[in-house]
């Protein structure tokens, strides 16, 4: 069954918050990983790992450069899913 | 019917001595970040390194290997004339041939030993201690001296932000040699060459070949000389990603649980990539984890026994415990296996 964008938002909050310790109501659609929520490239791809457990999703390493805000990542993981 | 005689196998076997050699230069973040316009704080967040050491101009890896292999035979009490193998990984020897073991083994007086160079890079040592393992329970050799060695500020370029400021040099070196009761698990290992491109080698020495004018592209580009690369977060992806599923298959093919481990010596990559496996493997709280990187860098085929000599000569870890190590590096080549402490 598929997860709704709203599900894999809230999804997402939940690993960025265990590995950054950010609140998990700052991880907002438009908030950028890397200006606003200060996410570095490897934790990065602690949370792109998490990700693809979490949601069952591939997200090719040369994605993830393209998903700059927490919304980017959202669309590809619903998309991803089909 | 002509029969063959095999020859006997052993019970097992253990490392008996480790031994090791930093690079003299102590070399702080502060003298390298000029050229990478980077900072002491960026450097110490992403990677954990404080300091990396360097050989002096004059140090060979010859000189480094021998100090490394020298130590490792005294802490075991082996002379040189019980090796019948010596067993080398590096990726920084300049030499396509002889190998560099041949020259340790005539440097530290094991010749005629067999002596032969490995190629697995940040696995090599634990490749080594694999081949190491089998030779020796096979009956094949009686003892083996496996040296890591890694003259990496030879393969490296200072304007580099990828891999290069990671990089130090030095040499670490085990004796193996056989054991009543098994000292060494089996090695879970393998490789996977289609992420080559993960850590590579900038350029083919081939291309040196041409370089006699400023007239090849690679001349023209200033570039002549091969360093390292490396794509960073997927690497660390990979790590994570494939690290913890073969630790826990050694462990278990060793018939352990990881709650049996009492010290975890990992490739000294980064110390981010550390701490992440220390989160996901479920070790016990009181284990007692290699982090060598901080002050020596990461020294490649070199970093397992040099985080092990370190532990061991520091009396954080003893003689007896249980040690899981793992390596893993460039060709995605792995090699994991739980040992027994010299």
């Amino acid at each position: 069954m598929a997860f709704t964008e709203q599900e894999i938002l809230a999804g997402l909050a939940e690993i960025v918050n265990e590995e950054t310790g950010l609140p998990a109501d700052s991880v907002e659609l438009d908030k950028s990983f890397t200006d606003d929520l200060d996410i570095d490239s490897l934790s990065m791809m602690t949370i792109v790992t998490q990700a693809e457990d979490k949601f069952g999703v591939t997200i090719p390493d040369d994605e993830v450069k393209n998903l700059v805000t927490v919304g980017d990542a959202v669309s590809f993981i619903a998309g991803a899913q089909a | 019917m002509t029969q063959l005689t095999s020859i006997q196998p052993v019970a097992g076997t253990r490392i008996l001595g480790i031994g090791g050699f930093r690079g003299e230069r102590v070399v702080p973040n502060d003298e390298i970040i000029a050229p990478i316009d980077s900072s002491d704080e960026w450097i110490r967040q992403r990677t954990g390194i404080v300091t990396r050491r360097r050989a002096a101009e004059s140090t060979t890896i010859l000189d480094m290997a021998v100090a490394a292999a020298n130590e490792a035979l005294e802490m075991a009490g082996t002379t040189p004339d019980e090796l019948d193998v010596v067993l080398l990984s590096t990726v920084t020897y300049f030499e396509q041939t002889p190998a560099l073991a041949a020259r340790v083994a005539d440097a530290i007086g094991a010749t005629p030993a067999a002596a032969y160079d490995v190629s697995a890079a940040c696995a090599g040592y634990c490749y080594g201690i694999g081949q190491a393992d089998a030779l020796v329970r096979s009956g094949q050799a009686r003892k083996v001296l496996v040296i890591g060695v890694e003259r990496m500020s030879d393969f490296i370029d200072p304007t580099d932000r990828s891999i290069s400021f990671l990089l130090g040099d030095g040499a670490g070196a085990a004796v193996v040699g056989p054991a009543d009761v098994p000292g060494i698990g089996p090695t879970v290992w393998g490789a996977d060459g289609s992420l080559a491109g993960h850590i590579y080698q900038t350029d083919s020495w081939l291309n040196l070949r041409e370089g006699t004018g400023n007239d090849t592209p690679a001349d023209i580009q200033g570039g002549t000389w091969p360093t390292l690369r490396q794509n960073g977060p997927s690497v660390f992806k990979w790590v994570i990603t494939n690290v913890p599923d073969i630790a826990r298959r050694a462990v278990e093919a060793a018939g352990l649980t990881m709650a049996d481990i009492d010290v975890f010596v990992p490739h000294q990559a980064n110390l981010r990539i550390t701490d992440q496996l220390v989160k996901t493997l479920g070790l016990r709280e009181d284990v007692v984890v290699a982090r060598d990187i901080v002050e020596t860098g990461n020294t490649s085929a070199a970093s397992i026994p040099l985080a092990t000599e370190r532990l061991l000569r520091e009396g954080q870890a003893r003689s007896g415990q249980v040690a899981l190590q793992i390596g893993f590096g460039a060709g995605m080549a792995f090699a994991a296996q739980v040992v027994l402490l010299p």
